[in-house]
């Protein structure tokens, strides 16, 4: 149904980065089956656009493209992996991998990062690397931070904070102005764990994040509720929409378009929404959640995804080529490009795109991000605790009191999960 | 006739229930007319907050438009059509014939297999839905049309012959018994006595089960995947993630996949409510 | 017959016509039984297997006896599974007020059983919430719950109830919103039963009753419900099975939310089995295999009722 057919146009816009795929030397033939989760309208797009140029410089090789709901498809993965594999499928990096190389079913690419070409996506080596191999190869990222409305903060005289007391402070003058702080939509869990990766890494640190995520450190330690008590700071001041529970990510849009409330913690994915929404640039902005513990380098959510080889896949050379492809600087530039996907390049050699938003996240992410990088909370940490784990952060936010309660089971959680 | 009929009653009484009639059949039904009025409503209404009023302006054909030209959703329909015939055909064809030995023959374990039928049928699907998902993988038919067809034709079996035997068991015995003196053979009589007896029961049967089929969304979740071979109830919850929040085109998708088994209960009514009701009177 | 026939044949022929009663039935059954094996009967053995074991489902399986069953009901020194006894306490909710349903279908089922113009359209069109999927019943539901915007928070609002999360966003309405939409088609369901059912009670007795004296709910009681016993007896096997098979809604409403509150045993299975975050298929076979002791419990009421009247028939 969706094998892409080869176009001229295609052809035309794929001649000036034909050259890195075919280094080996090898002519390419038969078939290269591909599962994407691009399935928004751009990433869409991107992803079509792709295999149609791949295919278009490979005259025996033919791209049969599958493209699959993203939601969907973080449940169909394993069956699609199992019994017939594609060659190619989408997925995430860190630790959101570990089902399936444990299971052995991503290809260990070690030989592929040997490559010359690799050397300039060193910087993600580690988030691709799994028992000392490496399982896949990024395609692009993306920074978090906050979104906000920059017309209100300016009617209400406030500046971007950079510490928590700022922070705090902003936060009462906009609640004093019959607004809401912050939008968020948490139905489906992982919004409130972005909450908890900043504030739990600008509390404790970066280090003690990933222990947590390891399991290594109590639910119940000290530091643990140090987070969850700043946290609360904004939750009983009413720093966010109520209802929250009830709205998907995109339903808790609409507060801040409408300027109920006026900022939004989310990743860089959201501006095409907020612009889709009416809000222009002179009404959007963006800055770098604010510092808690001064004693600590900040560290932020950049999430990785990526491109893995089925360990079934039939045509292996193929889909190295196509990996060797896709990460090229050109290509790079061109799918994270502002009109394409909107994010950054996990090419050093890649341009990043001018906008507003791909350039500030990309200098925030290599001149301030010391502490480290996180992959989000649903990749760091594993399948089973992090479902737990999100659930728990969502009943916090609703109902603060039951703390102790939600720690005590993730503790347990923990103790089970990690033995 | 209980309760008494109404011609007995007061004309004042008559009236009271003719106005209430069209009353309570509105309140029953407002959730279906709301997202009739939701999918002609053009997306603005949403945004300003109208959603309960009448619409501000008439966009029907733009909305179904853009379901049938612009979604996966004719895919979807498609698919689940081929999903559906084939196992209302198959289950239909397995249990007559099963019915028919459960029916007309006394054997050891007859009762013992008919009840294994029965039970089977009432069985929860997930203590099913590992196995059953290994099995359709190992075979090679994960994400296709064939491997749902194959597991709703035996599940539905055992619904479909508890159907079958009961009724096969109330037709007249003698005519079988005459048509075996006369050396017919036993194959033949199923072919030329009985089963052209069974017509009603033969299609009360084809319309309930193309409904339930029609409506499956736990099997077409956990053996299927993406559009190539799912069925328009797990499309639409795709629908739901390619146009979020997207209430007129949401609701315009739901009516399209509400509307085949809808039309099949109109015309096949009496047959449906043959099916559904087998068993509620004696 | 011609009678070129070999001897072969003929032996052949001779050993099937002077057997065919017995194997007939078992020709009829096979393809049935063949079908019904090995997608049935088997897999629910082989769940109880799995259940035995820790696996991902993508690996290799462990033995781990009878672990999973002690995690789950908290045997020995650990608790019990929270979201396990979540999920057990709503399923009971489900079975309780699900049947609900049928003295609701009765109450319909008696409002139109009249034979005045068009009521076989009334009929029909109050059928109608039945036949639609319960994925279009689930979304128009939570449009209908929506916080602020949904129809059910602006009528509650009216009188004053303002529900905090919306219907569906609070761990104590939730579960009760989404029987409520699940209530919506099997009500229908057990009206279509009971029409049928009133179709056939016995004009005569019902006259004899009137001249009795007996009226309304009296003549309800005594004369025409227990006429309608069979229409019941499958009222109330279907809204059982309905109730413990709650998964579409759930899923399509709140996918287990707020915070797990909505989950139920079916629910909760497939998440720990198939989900995004579930790779624990031998809990998830624990988790079916407990929820297959409580359906297995009626399925043995009905056989049991079945065999009575077998006994009774031929």
């Amino acid at each position: 149904m969706h094998s892409i057919l080869k176009t001229s146009l295609a052809a035309l816009v794929a001649a000036g980065v034909a050259t890195t795929a075919t280094a080996d030397g090898h002519a390419l033939s038969g078939e290269l089956r591909i599962i994407s989760d691009m399935s928004n309208p751009a990433p869409r797009a991107v992803m079509e656009k792709l295999a149609a140029d791949f295919d278009a410089m490979h005259d025996d090789l033919t791209v049969d493209l599958t493209i699959v709901d993203r939601e969907a498809w973080k449940t169909q993965i394993r069956n699609a992996l199992g019994a017939n594999p594609p060659d190619v499928v989408n997925w995430y990096a860190a630790t959101r991998m570990s089902p399936y190389v444990d299971a052995g079913l991503f290809m260990d690419i070690s030989d592929l990062w040997n490559e010359p070409e690799m050397a300039a996506l060193a910087s993600t080596k580690g988030a691709m690397t799994l028992d000392g191999k490496q399982w896949g190869v990024p395609y692009t990222y993306y920074q978090w931070g906050v979104y906000y409305r920059k017309d209100i903060f300016e009617e209400l005289g406030l500046t971007e904070p950079a510490t928590w007391d700022e922070e705090i402070a902003n936060c009462q003058a906009i609640i004093d102005s019959g607004r809401k702080c912050y939008t968020i939509g948490s139905k489906f869990l992982w919004t409130a764990g972005g909450w908890f990766d900043y504030i739990n890494s600008r509390t404790n640190g970066y280090d003690f994040h990933i222990q947590l995520a390891n399991g290594e450190v109590e639910w119940t330690d000290p530091r643990v509720r140090e987070t969850f008590a700043n946290w609360r700071q904004l939750i009983d001041m009413g720093a966010f929409i109520d209802d929250h529970q009830s709205y998907s990510w995109q339903e808790a849009m609409p507060f801040m378009v409408d300027g109920e409330a006026t900022a939004y913690l989310m990743g860089n994915f959201s501006v095409a929404a907020f612009r889709d929404g009416g809000l222009t640039d002179d009404q959007l902005d963006f800055y770098q959640f604010p510092t808690i513990n001064p004693d600590v380098a900040p560290a932020e959510d950049a999430p990785t995804d990526t491109f893995h080889i089925a360990s079934g896949a039939q045509n292996v050379a193929a889909a190295k080529a196509f990996l060797l492809y896709v990460t090229s600087p050109e290509v790079q530039s061109e799918i994270n490009s502002g009109d394409a996907l909107g994010q950054l390049p996990v090419n050093a050699e890649a341009s990043v795109s001018d906008d507003k938003f791909i350039q500030e996240g990309f200098e925030m992410l290599s001149n301030n991000a010391s502490g480290g990088i996180m992959q989000f909370f649903d990749r760091d940490f594993p399948a089973e605790m992090a479902s737990v784990g999100m659930e728990g952060l969502q009943e916090f936010m609703v109902f603060p009191d039951n703390l102790d309660d939600i720690l005590a089971r993730l503790e347990e959680a923990r103790q089970r999960i990690y033995q | 006739m209980f309760p008494r009929p109404i011609q007995q009653q007061t004309q004042a009484r008559q009236i009271g229930y003719q106005a209430l009639l069209p009353f309570a059949l509105i309140l029953w039904l407002l959730p279906l007319i709301a997202v009739f009025i939701f999918s002609i409503k053009p997306d603005a209404d949403f945004a300003s907050g109208n959603f309960w009023g009448l619409p501000s302006s008439f966009e029907m054909f733009n909305n179904y438009g853009k379901v049938f030209f612009e979604s996966n959703m004719p895919r979807y329909l498609f698919n689940s059509l081929l999903i559906t015939v084939p196992t209302v055909i198959g289950a239909v064809a397995l249990s007559a014939m099963a019915g028919f030995a459960l029916g007309i023959y006394r054997f050891k374990g007859n009762l013992l297999i008919f009840f294994m039928f029965i039970a089977g049928n009432f069985v929860p699907f997930q203590i099913l839905m590992v196995p059953v998902r290994d099995l359709t993988i190992d075979l090679g038919l994960y994400d296709t049309i064939t491997g749902l067809v194959l597991f709703h034709v035996a599940f539905q079996t055992g619904f479909c012959t508890l159907f079958m035997r009961n009724f096969i068991r109330a037709l007249p015995f003698p005519l079988i018994e005459a048509a075996r003196v006369e050396g017919i053979s036993e194959i033949r009589i199923f072919w030329y006595v009985v089963l052209p007896l069974m017509k009603p029961a033969l299609a009360a049967l084809a319309v309930l089960i193309f409904t339930f089929i029609w409506n499956d969304y736990f099997w077409a979740v956990v053996l299927t995947q993406g559009p190539d071979a799912q069925p328009v109830t797990a499309g639409i919850t795709e629908f739901n993630s390619q146009f979020r929040a997207a209430y007129h085109l949401m609701s315009a998708g739901s009516i399209v996949a509400a509307l085949p088994p809808v039309a099949m209960f109109f015309l096949m009514q009496k047959h449906f409510i043959a099916g559904l009701t087998l068993g509620a009177v004696k | 017959m011609s009678s070129v026939t070999t001897n072969g044949a003929r032996a052949q022929r001779g050993w099937y016509k002077r057997n065919e009663i017995a194997i007939t039935p078992w020709l009829f059954l096979a393809p049935a039984m063949l079908f019904f094996a090995v997608y049935v009967i088997i897999p629910i053995g082989q769940s109880f297997w799995i259940s035995f074991h820790q696996w991902d489902g993508l690996g290799e399986a462990t033995w781990v006896g009878t672990a999973n069953y002690e995690r789950l009901l908290g045997i020995g020194e650990q608790n019990i599974d929270r979201k396990f006894s979540v999920s057990f306490w709503n399923n009971l909710k489900w079975l309780v007020l699900y049947l609900l349903a049928i003295p609701m279908g009765l109450f319909i089922s008696l409002f139109l059983n009249q034979k005045v113009a068009g009521i076989r359209l009334y009929k029909s069109l109050f059928f109608f919430p039945f036949v639609i999927s319960q994925v279009v019943v689930g979304l128009v539901f939570s449009w209908f719950y929506l916080p602020n915007n949904g129809l059910f928070d602006q009528i509650v609002g009216l009188v004053g109830i303002d529900i905090k999360g919306g219907m569906l966003g609070n761990p104590n309405t939730a579960t009760y919103g989404i029987i409520a939409a699940g209530l919506w088609p099997q009500t229908a369901y057990c009206m279509i039963l009971y029409l049928t059912g009133l179709n056939a009670v016995d004009p005569e007795q019902v006259e004899a009753a009137r001249l009795d004296g007996a009226k309304g709910r009296k003549m309800l009681w005594y004369v025409i419900l227990p006429q309608l016993k069979p229409a019941t007896f499958i009222a109330f096997v279907v809204t059982i099975i309905g109730a413990l098979r709650s998964f579409d809604l759930i899923s399509v409403m709140t996918n287990g939310g707020p915070f797990g509150s909505t989950r139920v045993l079916s629910f909760y299975m497939f998440e720990e089995s198939l989900s995004e975050f579930g790779f624990r298929m031998g809990y998830g076979a624990a988790i079916a295999v407990v929820l297959f002791f409580i359906m297995l419990f009626f399925i043995v009421y009905f056989l049991w009722s079945m065999y009575q009247d077998e006994k009774g028939g031929h």
